[in-house]
């Protein structure tokens, strides 16, 4: 199942030297980022609004997906000296995005210093059979997954924390939705299935049996999930939060709407306390105008980033 | 003040600073070692917990968060009365009286006293696991899982090294606070929490 086995489960020994890129140091770098949000950043300035604001960690990318959409064309890695000035501006972790199976994007990223690599559906798939295999990295992976079977492909390649995709860069919550009701649901029906069923289950997840078989057990990944796509508001955060999600990145939502900074410490603290109403309602006053949604039934099906990867 | 006083064997109710974090992970271990956790997010549950463990996340992200829900002042009054808290990493980071590179506006709750270096031993690609001796951990060396990881810069007479790793210390302890660079809450061996929970239990008597 993976091309480095000294990575592919967490370690049980006492190293006496010290190991790097390990599966216990790339999973546990995302249990550090939990109940926190991530955010989309095309400046050092935003990504110290960002930070300022309270993100656990910022996305250096070139255009927010919303522009992604509008300008069309071929979306790519980001420049290398914008990722170095948003890694030069703040503290906190700093992630970016490769074309899915774009190795050398991957590569490049890693060499850049970036804490964590999202292989992404936003950007135009480069491969499009193979993901990149990601357990040749040091830096860990997140990505994107519409279904458990998903998922669990992506861990099985290495992704050390998952996301749901969601449609990104339509401020619409409702692939987001559900994305995360369909890997909750599938991974409560694995619950609920003895030893024999689970053989089927993993043919029909098209999942390796022993990533399925850990997920009955344990009733969740055994990776991070959060969610992506879509979330536009700090109840859009608190919604995603209440379906499962252990976290959210907010994309176009913080920085295509009125009063940036603003939005995003208030979807800072609805994603904390996601289950207190009058919080929510509080920090939902006066944040001036979000951003202008598309409704997914006028986006033509080319157009749909979810359906990108596999 | 604290709830009712910790008898000898009940399980002492310990809470997790849940403003965000590896929460889950450390309410596990606590439960593993003898204690009764919950997660901690208001004034109110703070002061109905006998300990408190300060997880590990991101520092500038619970920093702003306890001052923007008014946790830092109760939590610095608590601690000043003698609470037992463990800090692990970010949480580390909130119990040092100074922060050696504090972003703007960045508070902690302070109690020991030493000076931290955030991300001292790099960015993720430089995280690490390794095995370290920890003073008053019996049992052989705890595994060490240090991401993104803060160390020791310096530290005052009133605090104890318990660890070092490359000549810094990892892990401290300054009366009812104890302090690590690491995340033993991802390893399964829950003597750290075990120790702290014999921390809480003692001061409880």
């Amino acid at each position: 199942m993976s091309s480095t086995p000294t990575s592919s489960t967490p370690a049980t020994a006492n190293p006496a030297t010290p190991e790097t890129g390990t599966a216990r140091v790339k999973r546990g770098m995302a249990e550090q980022l939990k109940g926190g949000v991530i955010m989309d950043v095309v400046t050092p300035e935003q990504a110290r609004i960002a930070e300022d604001a309270g993100a656990v960690a910022v996305m250096a990318l070139e255009r927010v997906p919303a522009d992604i959409r509008k300008d069309g064309g071929v979306a790519r890695m980001s420049d290398p000296d914008m990722i170095d000035g948003i890694i030069e501006a703040v503290s906190i972790p700093v992630m970016a995005k490769s074309r899915i199976g774009h190795l050398v994007e991957a590569q490049v990223l890693q060499a850049l210093g970036v804490d964590y690599i999202d292989e992404s559906e936003v950007l135009t798939p480069a491969d499009e059979v193979n993901h990149t295999d990601k357990w040749s990295f040091t830096t860990p992976f997140v990505c994107g997954a519409t279904n458990l079977g998903e998922a669990l492909r992506r861990i099985s390649e290495g992704a050390a924390m998952i996301r749901s995709k969601g449609e990104a860069g339509t401020g619409n919550v409702v692939e987001a939705v559900r994305h995360m009701r369909r890997i909750r649901g599938e991974i409560g029906r694995l619950r609920g299935l003895d030893n024999h069923e689970l053989y089927a289950a993993a043919k029909e997840l098209r999942a390796p049996y022993e990533l399925v078989r850990e997920v009955a057990e344990l009733g969740k990944l055994p990776v991070v999930l959060f969610s992506a796509g879509g979330v536009a508001t700090p109840a859009d955060a608190a919604l995603m939060r209440q379906l499962g999600a252990e976290g959210v990145f907010v994309g176009s939502g913080i920085f295509k709407s009125g009063d940036p900074a603003k939005r995003a410490a208030a979807v800072v603290k609805a994603t904390t306390f996601y289950d207190d109403p009058k919080v929510i309602a509080d920090v939902s006053r006066g944040l001036g105008e979000a951003m202008v949604g598309i409704n997914l039934d006028t986006l033509p099906d080319g157009e749909r980033y979810a359906s990108r990867g596999w | 003040m604290a709830g009712d006083p910790v008898a000898g064997d009940t399980a002492p109710e310990i809470g997790v600073l849940a403003l965000q974090g590896d929460v889950r992970e450390h309410l596990s271990a606590l439960r593993a070692a003898g204690a009764s956790p919950r997660p901690v997010r208001r004034p109110e549950e703070l002061a109905a917990v006998s300990g408190l463990v300060i997880p590990g996340g991101e520092s500038t992200t619970i920093s702003k968060l306890a001052v923007a829900f008014g946790l830092l002042e109760p939590l610095r009054a608590r601690v000043a009365e003698g609470l037992p808290v463990y800090g692990s990493c970010a949480g580390m980071i909130m119990l040092a009286d100074k922060i050696l590179d504090p972003r703007s506006g960045q508070e902690t709750v302070g109690g020991i006293d030493m000076i931290v270096r955030r991300n001292a031993f790099g960015r993720q690609n430089e995280s690490f696991e390794a095995a370290v001796e920890v003073a008053g951990v019996a049992g052989g060396p705890v595994h060490g899982v240090f991401i993104r990881a803060p160390w020791v810069e310096s530290i005052g007479a009133g605090a104890d090294s318990l660890a070092e790793f490359q000549g810094h210390p990892v892990a401290v302890r300054q009366g009812n606070l104890l302090a690590t660079a690491f995340h033993p809450e991802l390893t399964g061996d829950h003597r750290v929490h075990g120790l702290f929970v014999a921390m809480v239990r003692a001061a409880g008597r």
